[in-house]
């Protein structure tokens, strides 16, 4: 059940209903009930795997924190008989059997979506080995990937590496913590809460607030808005691009580039509003996932504002715990000794960003596209955390730090570059993406960026003045809550006319320019399927 | 205390260290930083810090950094 198709907005009546008629308590078990029938109905079978991550993270943390009561009642009892040492080995003797519950836990979960997931990708891997010594290839299989898994596995397994932190308790209910697993409206595309987050507003009561369900709608509106009129029609051009690499050549791949950079924006942004609108209309506070990352002026801004709690996810759970494990810091030591201080100091940063940024691009997908595109920006943050002397060394002498023409340029230049590296999410493979890559210099010709090119790329004159107006008017937005914050509280202090003239306003342009209904397919969203 | 501040400034000599208490919330330190500090603390100080005491609460002020260190010195 697609977030653009009727069904889905007949279902979110339905709940909405439901939700401000029956008594408060029921309010919660509602959103389970709902978000298990959301899950069934993309798939029954679906339920198996997200009821195993649910019911394994459920034992593996109670048992977690039964050990923790147990052992924190045993220490205080004990702790004066003893010395520093011996307080010191008990506590890790302790930390040890912590561990090993909750490695169990991950390798289960992690597993089920590692096979899930990359299965096929591994024997696509094996098979190009083995056609190169001759030897018989090996069958494919079919597996499902259920939707969202790796949303609700990463969500889970924060939760479960936080409470063997013991960042919070575990949750005592089965139910509720089946609720922050599978909350439906951010079960298909994120964002990857965490439960000290999403929990108190989760299972609190909720009163019916005319501002708040507003608010909701508005920002919901607003997501339809970039996805149905911007993201599903800019992409029958970038569709016709990628799929057609003979024929769309030179200058195309430019406009391939930045049209699918607009396209994902579109398209990814959408779906998390929709998701935090409807959140919002149940009173259900949800973290933000952007922060406007088309006005980043690097690209480690640029990571700080995009797929905020992934990037969160990958700080908290693997680059710090591989960067400050022992192991890691005493390779440090022998780094330093070695090599020196200037040098030894990066081994562990280097190390683990390598690790953080090859899974994130295996997170995005089973395909070495995505695997050079996370290695591409480690790279390039790498690069520019090296080059950083350089740029202070300039912005020292020369006095454009803060120029509106300059940041306009670091923002133009951070857009172009990670639009570069998204096209490895464009093309079918890597050598393709190169060639195509390269071709954009090699076979640039002028007549590409004519109109009649443009007009060739499935879209009409009256669709790119859509577009236009629709980016341009997203750009609007973005920049007025950059500068002065939200722009639905703006328009609420307005008179009523007003308001009235921009949210229905909004709704008839969806309704008039949306590519909707009877000849369109409305596209599945991109990370639907992550 | 000197030498955490000594620490810090390495790393950022513009920052005024004594009076910021908003260094992780900020921006001011990001993750390669932090990753750095918990390095040199590791070999000044010789105390180990988790990736579970890696928080705003303690990686927001040198003077709350300073008592983590006080409190690991303490345990360990």
């Amino acid at each position: 059940m697609l977030f653009t198709s009727y069904e889905f907005l007949a279902f979110l009546a339905v709940v909405f209903l439901l939700y401000y008629i029956l008594p408060r308590k029921a309010q919660w078990i509602l959103l389970l009930v709902a978000s298990y029938v959301f899950y069934w109905l993309a798939k029954p079978t679906y339920l198996i795997f997200i009821l195993t991550t649910t019911v394994t993270v459920y034992f593996a943390t109670m048992w977690i924190q039964k050990k923790k009561d147990r052992f924190e009642e045993a220490f205080q009892q004990k702790k004066k008989e003893l010395d520093r040492d011996a307080r010191k080995a008990l506590k890790e003797q302790e930390r040890k059997r912590e561990v090993r519950i909750m490695v169990g836990c991950l390798l289960l979960n992690l597993g089920i979506l590692a096979v899930l997931k990359y299965t096929n990708f591994a024997i696509h891997n094996v098979n190009s080995v083995l056609h190169l010594f001759g030897g018989k290839e090996l069958p494919f299989v079919n597996l499902i990937l259920p939707m969202g898994i790796s949303f609700y596995t990463f969500q889970s397994m924060g939760y479960l590496i936080d409470v063997y932190r013991g960042a919070y308790r575990a949750e005592k209910n089965p139910l509720k913590l089946a609720l922050f697993v599978s909350f439906f409206p951010q079960l298909v595309q994120g964002p990857i809460s965490r439960f000290n987050d999403l929990a108190r507003s989760l299972f609190e009561e909720h009163r019916f607030e005319i501002t708040t369900v507003s608010r909701g709608l508005q920002r919901i509106l607003w997501g339809y808005f970039k996805k149905l009129v911007v993201a599903d029609r800019i992409v029958i051009a970038v569709n016709t691009i990628i799929q057609n690499p003979e024929t769309y050549s030179g200058g195309y791949v430019f406009i391939g580039m930045m049209f699918y950079a607009f396209e994902l924006y579109a398209d990814f942004t959408g779906g998390i509003d929709i998701t935090i609108g409807i959140a919002q209309t149940l009173g259900i506070e949800v973290t933000e996932n952007f922060r406007r990352p088309f006005l980043s002026k690097n690209i480690k801004e640029y990571w700080n504002r995009w797929h905020i709690t992934m990037g969160s996810w990958f700080t908290d759970y693997i680059f710090y715990p591989i960067s400050v494990c022992k192991p890691m810091l005493k390779l440090n030591k022998k780094a330093k000794k070695w090599f020196g201080d200037a040098i030894g100091k990066r081994v562990p940063v280097y190390l683990s960003s390598f690790v953080v940024w090859f899974a994130t691009g295996i997170w995005h997908g089973a395909s070495w596209n995505f695997i050079v595109w996370g290695l591409g920006n480690f790279v390039v943050i790498m690069i520019s955390q090296e080059l950083e002397p350089c740029y202070q060394w300039f912005h020292s002498k020369v006095k454009i730090k803060g120029n509106p023409v300059y940041e306009c340029f670091q923002i133009i230049r951070t857009i172009l570059l990670m639009s570069c590296l998204r096209t490895f999410d464009c093309y079918r493979d890597v050598p393709l993406t190169f060639k195509m890559f390269g071709a954009m210099f090699t076979d640039f010709k002028i007549s590409h960026f004519s109109g009649a090119s443009f007009l060739g790329l499935g879209l009409s004159g009256g669709d790119y003045l859509i577009l236009f107006m629709a980016l341009c008017l997203m750009f609007a937005v973005s920049l007025w809550q950059e500068k002065k914050g939200s722009v639905r509280e703006t328009v609420a202090r307005k008179k009523l006319p007003v308001r009235f003239a921009v949210w229905y306003g909004l709704l008839i342009i969806i309704l008039v320019f949306g590519a909707y209904g009877h000849g369109y397919s409305a596209s599945q969203f991109i990370y639907n399927q992550f | 205390m000197d030498d955490l501040l000594s620490i810090l400034s390495d790393l950022h000599p513009d920052v005024d260290f004594t009076t910021e208490e908003n260094l992780m919330d900020d921006g001011i330190l990001d993750s390669f930083d932090i990753v750095s500090i918990i390095s040199e603390i590791g070999d000044v100080f010789d105390v180990i810090i988790g990736a579970n005491e890696i928080t705003p609460e303690n990686f927001n002020s040198a003077e709350a950094l300073y008592a983590l260190i006080e409190k690991k010195m303490d345990e360990e």
